[in-house]
């Protein structure tokens, strides 16, 4: 199958080398950055493309847009993996509704878009028998989605929650662990990379409330925005707080979650016993899936890194090939 | 609740020992011992917190140690929740917090651990409250986050029962 994408940072490269690498059984015909693109509908040469991106900072020719390649069709499938916006979706919403539009299935891992606008896009796919799949949007690797539409096909999911931010859980454990202050773990998890030089979206609870408004509108076909979350964050949380509930043998974890039938959909530092499967260490993610048949299941892996998201992008990837029966 | 022992040494512990095994907690004991009466048995009343649905092993384990059950008084079931507070908890008046859950006559605050760091900086405490049902629990937890907002200070909720 042919694949374009759009964004060519850390994730991108990621899916590229990986379509390089592995028989997955596609061609990237179409790439763009923010400065440059190139459209080859024969197949992009992956390896030299991405050392003058190294080189250079652009993958092709500057001119070449995304509304270009979206034009093109040259294309099955539109890998949007360009940077985030949480307040407008833009750029990326206007170029999956394009591609949606055109028929093209469309794998994203960019939040805004899908926090936004998720009802609509889910009907323009389904309007233009195109698939719309965003694993990498929820708890990078962890497969979530396909978990609950796959695994747990037949089961009603009655409740939803977990750790879905790694920073705000790095941030906890290192204060539990070590007794640092809240802005001593902070800028450790910067120094680290796990944190934004703005950690505002992680430590405010915004980055877990994207997520449980992704999947409440998702998995219960909601039509939630980040205005419906009672949104409480961890940065007031003390190393004292910690410490009190160690006490008891419990802890302190930034805890999102969704219970329909209790109309919650809440971000929270919440106090949970150290033995929960809940409580990772460092930059870990974790959801627990409660379900009538199969009672509660807990997934817990990496939620972030380039790598572990570019691994929910190739598994969306390859539904949609076993999907099509082998379209070429 | 009222119960009968022989009346031989070391059968006080027969009682006090299985409360104390299943996380009791033993309020208070009346022991009388009337001189007057000739009998080779006593009856002791004891008022006792235990842990939810331990009655009955608890039961048992009297009967196993030769401890007759006269009467099982008032059951009363008690609930404890403990919470966190982060915020200028002594500069907005901890007494009168307290004192919102206290005065409700179905909630009390039960315990309060705190640490104050510096004086301009927040204070942590752990508050446990505890009432006799669940409902009456998320009441006071209701009056408790209302309280939290007026004042300013972060509460954190266990997740479950703890």
């Amino acid at each position: 199958m042919r694949i374009a994408m759009l964004g060519l940072g850390s994730v991108g490269k990621g899916i590229a080398r990986a379509v390089m690498e592995q028989d997955l059984g596609f061609s990237l015909t179409a790439v763009a950055d923010s400065k440059s693109g190139r459209i080859e509908p024969s197949g992009i040469d992956i390896a030299p493309m991405l050392d003058q991106k190294e080189r250079t900072g652009m993958c092709g020719t500057a001119g070449v847009t995304a509304a270009e390649i979206l034009a093109s069709d040259v294309y099955d499938i539109l890998i949007e993996v360009s940077p985030t916006n949480a307040e407008t979706g833009e750029p990326a919403l206007g170029y999956i509704r394009e591609a949606l539009s055109r028929g093209k299935s469309v794998v994203t891992s960019n939040k805004g878009p899908v926090a936004l606008d998720f009802q609509s896009l889910h009907r323009l796919a389904k309007e233009n028998g195109a698939y719309f799949r965003y694993e990498a949007t929820v708890c990078g690797a962890i497969p979530i989605m396909h978990t609950i539409e796959s695994g747990l096909a037949g089961n009603t999911i009655t409740k939803l929650y977990g750790v879905f931010n790694g920073t705000c859980n790095y941030i906890l454990t290192r204060m539990a662990e070590e007794g640092l202050t809240y802005q001593q773990a902070l800028l450790e998890a910067r120094e680290l990379g796990y944190a934004e030089a703005d950690p505002t979206y992680d430590v405010k609870g915004i980055d877990a409330a994207i997520k449980l408004v992704i999947l409440a509108n998702a998995v219960w076909g909601m039509e939630k925005t980040l205005d419906d979350v009672d949104i409480t964050g961890i940065d007031g949380v003390t190393t004292a707080a910690i410490a009190l509930a160690e006490e008891q043998d419990l802890t302190i974890r930034l805890i999102g979650e969704i219970i329909p039938a209790e109309n919650i959909l809440r971000v929270s530092p919440r106090i949970v016993s150290k033995s929960h499967p809940l409580v990772v260490e460092e930059t870990l993610n974790a959801v627990a899936i409660d379900t009538e048949m199969a009672g509660e299941i807990t997934l817990i892996g990496k939620g972030a890194g380039s790598l572990e998201t570019a691994s929910a992008v190739i598994s969306d990837l390859l539904f949609i090939r076993d999907c099509h029966g082998g379209r070429s | 609740m009222k119960l009968e022992m022989k009346d031989s040494p070391g059968q006080l512990v027969a009682v006090i020992q299985p409360i104390s095994e299943i996380g009791g907690n033993i309020l208070s004991v009346i022991h009388e011992r009337d001189p007057a009466v000739k009998s080779d048995v006593l009856d002791v009343q004891i008022l006792c917190e235990i842990p939810e649905g331990s009655l009955e092993s608890l039961l048992a384990s009297f009967r196993d140690r030769g401890v007759n059950v006269l009467r099982i008084g008032e059951e009363r079931l008690l609930v404890r929740r403990s919470v966190i507070l982060i915020g200028h908890l002594i500069h907005t008046d901890i007494s009168d917090t307290i004192d919102k859950i206290d005065s409700t006559g179905f909630a009390e605050v039960h315990a309060l651990s705190m640490i104050m760091p510096a004086i301009t900086e927040p204070s942590s405490t752990k508050m446990t409250i505890k009432s006799d049902s669940l409902a009456n629990i998320n009441r006071a937890l209701d009056i408790l986050r209302k309280v939290a907002r007026e004042k300013e200070f972060l509460i954190i909720e266990p997740l479950e029962d703890v």
